[in-house]
């Protein structure tokens, strides 16, 4: 069908390739429709989201629920090296912690992924066969996906190549602060479709957002809703390399936005606020949020992640408190 | 859904509150046997006795004026406006020392939960006395004519819904400008206002300037009708109010009213969804819907009612009711046996009227009283719960189509004491809010209060306004109303 009131629109077989699931089937199918309808989603108060996430920060959580929410936490880790520096050996090492992140008490769940650059990604593939622990490399030009697409494309083939079986991606925060909706989203589609492995379900795909560049509450809540029309299987906070990343209000936006879209599309989407989530504390009040937010089906590696490095070892602390009585030291949790 | 994140109990602790088995009345410095015959407050959540309390005879009431009036002849009017700031800024401090000790006190005799006790009420009562120590030496500067002066003593009688925070309102203005006062507490929530005379001990404030006198109606209407009380200041219910406007009149007693209301939360197609939602629970469900501005009246547009309703019943079904004292509680305990019969009475009126009651599947406690989060839809303007107030955790849905319609809806009420407009609209927000006749008009928040705003009704909500610069005019002769 035509559109008459949209002189931009789509040619129908275009459309076709890149769908976003029913009722938004249609919203893609051209710039002014989307714009549109990124738009015209609920506006988010800002004053009131800090309340509600600082009421919430207030949850005191105690005994056999801080036992559960340590190790559910511990679970929920993609622990994460993204330094120019990194080695096969930081990889190696890191992975090994992942596999065991407490070696003196073997009860300590095992993490969830480990999170490198995808040149890197074999070698996390040999340290962690067998574990069922994922191996996530950033790509798209990761951290600023200032690049062609046709690099960016090169760049996640290539981190499947090597053996990643979950892409973290980061959109084109220029595309998306300039207006240009569809590109972000065309892109996020390409991503998916290199995302695929024969043989094999195709990898899983993360969609950084990097919030702390699109700034406000609104701009999150439209890219999260991009994301998710575009095929997205997980939204993610940050890329870490930017400040601020995760904060608690994003989350909470972050969060709604999967909830509502499930209820109206019945698609479940995961949510990974990575990047300044460093204590025990944080990832509790994260773990409330999405509790009290999203809901309880949200509370498993599958639908959330907490992307840190520094966060492991802090849980490991507060883990062996919760069982001896009494703080250690940092010379009782490993350094990678 | 049950979560596998299942929140431990988190009690804070009771032992950091003292309570004797018996409390006499505060008069001139010292706590003295009332007259009267005692009563017992008891714990809403749980029916334990707390304690016994004097009930205040006439003649107690009378005691209590005569040091009222000396102090304000002999020591309070004459002493120098920067040194009655300083015993404020004392008592402000005490306050915050022992906050913890007022918040477990309140919950336990009030059956607020712990959370709002601790982050709300007690820090904005201490707010309110290090505003008003503030003003103390500034009143020649406040805009309110050239030599304003106190009164003399002021009669104050609070209700029991926010004990610590009304007698905040009422003692920390007479006090900065001048006056003396005989305070009454509610005679369900007598507890914290002893432990405050115990903070004008320890602030060594001089001898009747604070007198508290403790009991029930009788005892409030012998304040009130003090032959010696020149400021009547009452906050409670409008049938209350009128008796109090009906004992005043005709006498030289200046009155201050703050009664009821049944405010409208406006929430407008445009608004931001989520957090107009959180606005609707955090109006009609703080302090278990016991507040006078609660937002008990949802006018919701018609185009979006089914989706704010079904965000609505998903959020309150995360409402945590429960042990005030648990850390987690956002609910607590109904005040009394009484307030909750009310309650109940007027729920069943709205579901034989023809309104539609919605309660979330929610263990109650055995033992106290209970009353779960209600949400009643297909409410019309006629029904009794759309037009009386509650009180309670009940919320009535009305609908609007246009924003005339809203205005109009609003304001068909008795009351006029507070009202809520939601949307993402800044013009909109300015031009409704200027339409509505409700003393105070909150946009894109509810329930918030702070000592620099004043606070007030309009029609059956009362008269005079409490805080702010407005709310020193109350207290003070000889000054201009701008």
């Amino acid at each position: 069908m035509t559109h008459v009131l949209d002189p931009d629109a789509l040619p129908d077989e275009a459309r076709a390739l890149m769908a976003p699931p029913p009722p938004y089937d249609d919203v893609t199918r051209s710039d002014a429709a989307f714009r549109a309808f990124l738009h015209g989603l609920p506006g988010v108060d800002q004053v009131g989201a800090e309340a509600r996430v600082a009421m919430l920060g207030t949850r005191s959580i105690k005994t056999t629920a801080k036992a559960w929410a340590i190790d559910t936490a511990i679970s929920m880790v993609d622990l994460t090296t993204l330094e120019g520096a990194d080695t096969p050996g930081k990889v190696r090492s890191l992975a090994t912690k992942a596999k065991r992140p407490d070696p003196g008490d073997p009860t300590a769940p095992q993490v969830a992924a480990v999170c490198i650059y995808g040149d890197l990604a074999g070698v996390a593939v040999e340290t962690l066969a067998g574990t069922g622990i994922h191996v996530a490399a950033v790509a798209t030009a990761f951290p600023s996906g200032r690049a062609s697409r046709a690099v960016k494309i090169a760049d996640v083939q290539d981190a499947v190549a090597n053996g990643a079986d979950e892409i973290d991606m980061v959109i084109d925060r220029g595309a998306f602060l300039s207006g240009r909706y569809l590109d972000v989203f065309e892109e996020i589609v390409a991503v998916k479709e290199a995302c695929a492995r024969p043989g094999q379900d195709p990898a899983h795909l993360k969609v950084i957002l990097e919030t702390g560049e699109l700034v406000t509450l609104d701009n999150v809540r439209r890219a999260s809703w991009l994301a998710m029309l575009a095929g997205g299987d997980f939204i993610k906070t940050s890329t870490g390399k930017i400040s601020p990343a995760a904060t608690l209000p994003v989350c909470l936006v972050m969060l709604e936005a999967v909830r509502d879209f499930r209820a109206a599309t019945g698609r479940q989407i995961g949510v990974k606020p990575a990047g300044g989530i460093r204590t025990t504390k944080d990832a509790m009040k994260h773990l409330v949020l999405v509790n009290e937010t999203a809901g309880p089906d949200w509370l498993t590696p599958d639908w959330f992640r907490l992307g840190a490095s520094s966060l492991l070892n802090d849980l490991l602390l507060q883990r062996q408190k919760l069982r001896t009585g009494h703080y250690s030291g940092p010379d009782y949790v490993t350094v990678d | 859904m049950s979560s596998p994140f299942q929140y431990a109990p988190a009690p804070e602790s009771r032992s950091i509150v003292d309570i004797a088995p018996s409390y006499g009345l505060f008069i001139d410095g010292e706590f003295v046997d009332g007259t009267g015959e005692a009563f017992k407050t008891v714990n809403p959540a749980t029916e334990e006795v707390l304690t016994e309390v004097s009930a205040g005879s006439a003649a107690d009431v009378d005691r209590a004026v005569a040091a009222a009036r000396r102090a304000f002849t002999r020591t309070w009017g004459p002493m120098r406006p920067a040194d009655r700031g300083k015993y404020l800024f004392r008592i402000a401090r005490l306050l915050q020392e022992r906050a913890r000790e007022f918040a477990v006190l309140e919950s336990l005799d009030n059956g607020k939960p712990i959370r709002e006790s601790r982050d709300v009420d007690i820090p904005l009562a201490a707010a309110h006395f290090f505003y008003h120590a503030g003003w103390a030496d500034k009143l020649d500067f406040a805009g309110l004519g050239p030599n304003p002066r106190p009164l003399g003593v002021a009669g104050q009688v609070i209700p029991w819904n926010f004990p610590m925070l009304m007698l905040a309102w009422k003692v920390a203005p007479a006090l900065a400008t001048g006056n003396t006062v005989v305070l009454k507490p509610a005679e369900t929530t007598p507890l914290t206002a002893l432990l405050f005379a115990e903070i004008c001990q320890q602030a060594d404030l001089p001898p009747g300037v604070v007198n508290i006198v403790t009991g029930a109606g009788d005892t409030g209407r012998a304040v009130v009708e003090h032959g010696d009380v020149d400021k009547v200041a009452f906050t409670g219910s409008t049938e209350v109010g009128k008796s109090i406007a009906r004992a005043v009149a005709g006498t030289r007693k200046s009155l201050t009213l703050e009664l009821g209301g049944k405010a409208a939360n406006i929430v407008f197609d445009d608004a931001p969804i989520d957090q107009a939602v959180e606005g609707i629970v955090q109006g009609i469900f703080f302090n278990q819907g016991h507040v006078c501005c609660a937002g008990s009246r949802l006018l919701v547009q018609e185009n979006i009612h089914d989706e704010v309703i079904a965000s609505l019943q998903r959020r309150i079904g995360t409402l945590r009711v429960g042990d005030p004292l648990d850390k987690n509680t956002d609910i607590g305990a109904i005040n009394s046996a009484e307030q909750l019969a009310r309650i109940r009475e007027l729920s069943d009126y709205g579901e034989a009227e023809g309104a539609n009651r919605w309660q979330p599947a929610c263990d109650l406690p055995d033992r106290g009283y209970w009353f779960p989060p209600t949400v009643f839809t297909d409410v019309s303007p006629a029904h009794r719960i759309a037009r009386e107030e509650v009180f309670g955790p009940v919320l009535s849905v009305l609908t609007f189509r246009t924003p005339d319609e809203a205005v109009a809806k609003a304001n068909n009420s008795t009351y006029g004491l507070s009202a809520g407009i939601w949307t993402e609209k800044g013009s909109r927000i300015l031009k409704i809010a200027d339409q509505l006749r409700a003393g105070v008009v909150w946009a894109n928040t509810f329930n918030k209060f702070d000592p620099t705003s004043p606070f007030g009704g309009y029609k059956q909500s009362g008269y005079g306004r409490e805080g702010g610069r407005h709310g020193l005019t109350g207290y003070l002769k000889g000054v201009t109303h701008s």
